[in-house]
């Protein structure tokens, strides 16, 4: 028995504590957006965020996220509007999409530690998830696009609170 | 002596019953007003089986093609749209379940746009038609004041929507094929929807998780299974079985060995368990004894060694070309070229392992799975559950991959068995390493191509050999052809040796690669054999024309003269080897081919007509790429591709289909590759089988040229053009030939030293 937040709701598994997240989280609790791609770690398809840090939820025990805050791509945004699903339809980066959740809870995480990553360091921050259609042209330009989005949107925030001041 | 035989001539009557098949379904069931709509709630006007209106106004297109990243059926409810003056924003797009109303269903070759368009066309076009007429009544008018447009028929200022008409008006109509293919098709001018931007409809719900492919299903009452795989794909048999161990996994529940009068799992067993977790831990804890015959024993280079000695035997395979005059042209040369190319195994790694669930419920059998040709997979689930298909239904979802995968539905047949078995809903997962094992890969190939010149360097014959496992010897013998000597071949795994170059008399020889065939399930791999005989071809060119001093660009301009055969035919070869000389010439072009580039910098080109001869896709690439010369490391730093498909349907879907397979063609041509040995795959999982990512992605320009010819597909081209461009680039940049695929650096480090 494992007791953990998910989107902000409590939950307690039943399964074995060794039981992988990814398999709680899709057949226990029955949110089927996080996907099972390898299992090893290394197509990031599985990804999620446990205390806002992209984890992969396939290698990752319930037990370890005992007391924690789990968020799946179905708890990112409540209407599934996150500047960086936004991002993803602006340029229709999804082909089959099966990668997609994990590459966005990837990308969110990403931005999240560093709003305005260089092309390396989108590179980098996003080369451990594979996209087998290769939509990664598009993946990298839903990226720049929500970076940008923040960069216009943050200056705006700044006027309008100095002008509230 | 043997009439020529063109293997666009089969492949053209293939494609025919394609149609065939479709147009039949659809001239027998159309033309029926008042059924429900699919909400049950409203009647509606369907006047063919491929869409309804509803009394609301709403459009619901039947979409038979699996959606599996291409964006299919925004496509085709555009095609439909188009034709029937729709207001897009009422348009719904249906992706529906097996059915034998709706001919054959496939998801493959590149066809779907293709083999869709004239269909949809002409169902819109008989749509709009009948709206017209009934539209003109409820208005007062006649016929010939109103038009169609955006959702309603207009007279001046009048107008009646198409809720309206199919409320208030008599629609009821029945059109036969042949009333149909007469239809009054819209100029391509007055195209609204086709050929504009749109964005694709699947999209939203693969960006918040609400998107359901197959692993998603679920049943109230299933159990979970995971295949414990045989040592071999083709002549495993269970011996015993020994669970005692797996019996210690909380929720383990039985283990079963399938019994398989269809034949498409042998050895198979499958273990149960109350979760996947528990499925997955059991089976590797459960022992399975069993014998297994001699595909145990084969590598990869028992499988290449068999293929170059069936190369060797002339009087091996299918001649898909045979023209007079080859072997007196050969002898009579005034010089000859010939080089050898290989393939190695490659494997699909689409992300989803394919999964199923499968139960019996009042009397019908339901399969829940991702499937990319249910026409096929169903008379084998009709075979080994001993029920007649027409209680069998495949049930439709979103595929986290298919690139031919998921056109081998023997994972359907394995939960299907199991379901029968247990008495109970099975829901069979594949791990990745299962899927890996059981991919039906690319084969690997082995392939001589020779070619004969004469004075002045003018070719007179060519021959191209290749010899490889046989996807539809394995799973679909219907599809074969005859070749010109009476033996039937495999055309999914020759397609693009007999390419639209003129070069006088010309031999194109299809070998199966027994061995191949006897080890495992050779697969149909995204765009099948045009990904390696377009390896070939094109880097033969390049050697061919290096051969008699040729530039590679003009040597095959020289040849892409559209004479003969090579002109082509309408509706989709139009124009024939002038357009693909148009491709080439635009790629070589915008690449700058000819210019000075830096030390160890290269730039290659290469060009294919796709797919088969019969839907050509125009296609050429220049490849820019930068050889480490210390290391033998190629990195690719440019990829031009120009495209002419015909009309393109929907631009950004067409983009994101050119992007993906472009890439495609590289990650197989450098970062794939696999080996067989002791009868199974050697990589099974990301640790040693390494595809492209995201940093690997070279500066990508995509164009594709305008045109109103009908489209054709673009699922697979751009991944036959890639690799050959690629290899002819490296050896520009360094003077190293490569002819093995993948490439390796320690091959560039060799072929330089040579």
């Amino acid at each position: 028995m494992t007791t953990f937040k998910l989107n902000g709701r409590e939950v307690t598994t039943t399964g074995p504590d060794d039981a992988p997240l990814l398999w709680v989280i899709r057949d226990e609790i029955g949110l089927k957006g996080t996907k099972f791609g390898c299992g090893i770690g290394q197509c990031g398809a599985c990804t999620v965020h446990v205390d806002g840090k992209a984890v992969r939820s396939c290698l990752t025990p319930a037990s370890r996220v005992a007391g924690k805050a789990v968020t799946t791509i179905e708890g990112l945004d409540p209407h599934g509007a996150h500047p960086v699903q936004m991002a993803w339809v602006e340029a229709q980066a999804p082909q089959c999409g099966y990668c997609q959740s994990g590459q966005i809870m990837q990308a969110a995480a990403l931005l999240a530690a560093n709003p305005h990553p260089t092309d390396t360091q989108i590179d980098q921050g996003m080369n451990g998830n594979l996209c087998r259609c290769m939509a990664y042209v598009r993946i990298k330009q839903a990226i720049q696009l929500a970076s940008r989005g923040k960069a216009a949107a943050r200056p705006a925030a700044k006027i309008r609170q100095g002008a509230a001041a | 002596m043997n009439a020529p035989v063109r293997p666009d001539d089969v492949a053209a009557a293939l494609s025919r019953r394609g149609f065939l098949i479709t147009l039949t379904a659809a001239g027998a069931a159309m033309g029926f007003a008042g059924a429900a709509d699919a909400a049950g709630a409203a009647a509606g006007f369907e006047p063919t089986i491929w869409y309804s209106i509803g009394r609301d106004g709403i459009i619901t297109v039947n979409v038979i093609r699996a959606e599996l990243g291409q964006h299919v059926g925004t496509a085709i409810a555009r095609i439909v749209a188009d034709e029937l003056e729709a207001d897009w924003s009422k348009v719904r797009i249906k992706t529906v379940d097996s059915d034998a109303k709706w001919g054959l269903m496939v998801t493959g070759g590149s066809w779907s746009v293709w083999q869709s368009y004239p269909i949809y066309s002409q169902a819109g076009a008989a749509g709009r038609t009948v709206l017209i007429e009934e539209g003109a009544k409820l208005l007062g008018v006649a016929p010939g004041a109103c038009v169609a447009g955006n959702g309603a028929i207009h007279a001046g200022k009048a107008s009646v929507s198409y809720g309206d008409i199919v409320t208030r008006g008599n629609v009821a109509r029945s059109f036969t094929p042949e009333q149909l293919a007469r239809m009054p098709m819209k100029a391509a001018a007055e195209r609204r929807l086709i050929g504009k931007p749109a964005r694709a409809r699947d999209i939203p719900g693969k960006t918040n998780g609400q998107g359901v492919y197959g692993l998603d299903a679920t049943v109230p009452g299933m159990v979970y299974a995971r295949p414990k795989l045989p040592p071999t794909r083709t002549d495993s048999t269970v011996v015993s079985i020994d669970d005692s161990a797996a019996k210690a996994v909380p929720g383990y529940l039985r283990s079963i060995a399938l019994t398989d009068p269809s034949g498409t799992v042998p050895g198979w067993v499958v273990v149960l368990a109350t979760s996947f977790v528990a499925a997955d831990r059991a089976t590797d804890l459960v022992k399975v004894v069993w014998n297994t015959g001699p595909a145990a024993k084969v590598s990869e280079a028992d499988l290449q060694k068999r293929a170059a000695e069936l190369i060797a035997d002339p009087k091996a395979g299918g001649l898909a070309v045979e023209d007079p005059g080859v072997d007196a042209a050969f002898a009579s040369a005034k010089s000859k070229v010939e080089a050898t190319y290989t393939t190695a195994t490659a494997l699909h790694f689409q992300m989803e392992p394919v999964n199923a669930l499968a139960f019996e419920k009042d009397g019908v059998f339901e399969i829940h799975t991702g499937n990319q040709w249910q026409s096929l997979v169903l008379p084998w689930l009709a075979k080994a559950l001993g029920r007649p298909e027409t209680s069998i239904v495949m049930k439709s979802y979103l595929l986290g991959g298919g690139f031919g995968r998921r056109l081998n539905g023997d994972y359907a047949v394995a939960a299907a068995l199991a379901a029968k078995a247990a008495g109970k809903p099975v829901k069979l997962v594949f791990t990745r390493a299962d899927d890996s094992l059981f991919d039906s890969p690319r084969s690997p190939s082995v392939q001589v191509v020779r070619m004969a010149f004469g004075e002045a360097g003018r070719v007179t014959a060519m021959e191209h050999t290749a010899a490889a496992g046989w996807p539809t010897l394995a799973m679909a013998p219907f599809f074969m052809p005859k070749g010109a000597n009476g033996a039937a071949y495999d055309p999914f795994a020759i397609n693009g040796a007999d390419h639209w170059y003129t070069v006088g008399a010309q031999r194109v020889r299809a070998v199966n690669n027994d061995l191949a065939n006897a080890t495992f399930r050779p697969g149909w791999l995204r765009s099948v054999g045009p990904g390696w005989t377009n390896w070939a071809l094109e880097s033969f060119m390049d050697e061919a024309a290096h051969s008699v001093g040729a530039d590679p660009l003009a040597f095959r301009l020289k040849l892409l003269d559209a004479a003969g055969r090579n002109a082509g035919s309408g509706p989709t070869a139009t124009g024939g080897a002038h357009r693909q000389a148009a491709v080439l010439s635009k790629v070589a072009a915008k690449a700058g081919w000819g210019k000075p580039l830096p030390k160890n910098t290269g730039i290659g080109l290469a060009t294919t007509f796709g797919q088969e001869r019969a839907m050509p896709t125009w296609v050429a690439c220049a490849a820019r790429v930068r050889v480490d010369p210390t290391t033998g490391v190629v990195k690719v730093e440019k990829l031009d591709l120009v495209v002419d498909c015909g009309t393109v349907v929907n631009p950004d879907g067409a983009l994101s289909q050119v992007q993906g397979a472009s890439l495609w063609g590289m990650s197989l041509a450098l970062f794939e590759g696999t080996a067989f040995q002791n009868g199974q795959v050697r990589d099974t999982n990301l640790g040693t089988y390494k595809p492209l990512r995201m940093a690997d992605v070279p500066d990508l320009d995509i164009e594709f040229l305008p045109s109103t010819e009908p489209p054709v597909g673009l699922g697979e081209p751009a991944t036959t053009v890639v690799g050959p461009a690629i290899g002819n680039a490296i050896f520009n940049a360094v003077g190293a030939r490569v002819r093995d695929l993948p490439i390796r650096p320690a091959a560039v480090l060799k072929a330089m030293k040579t």
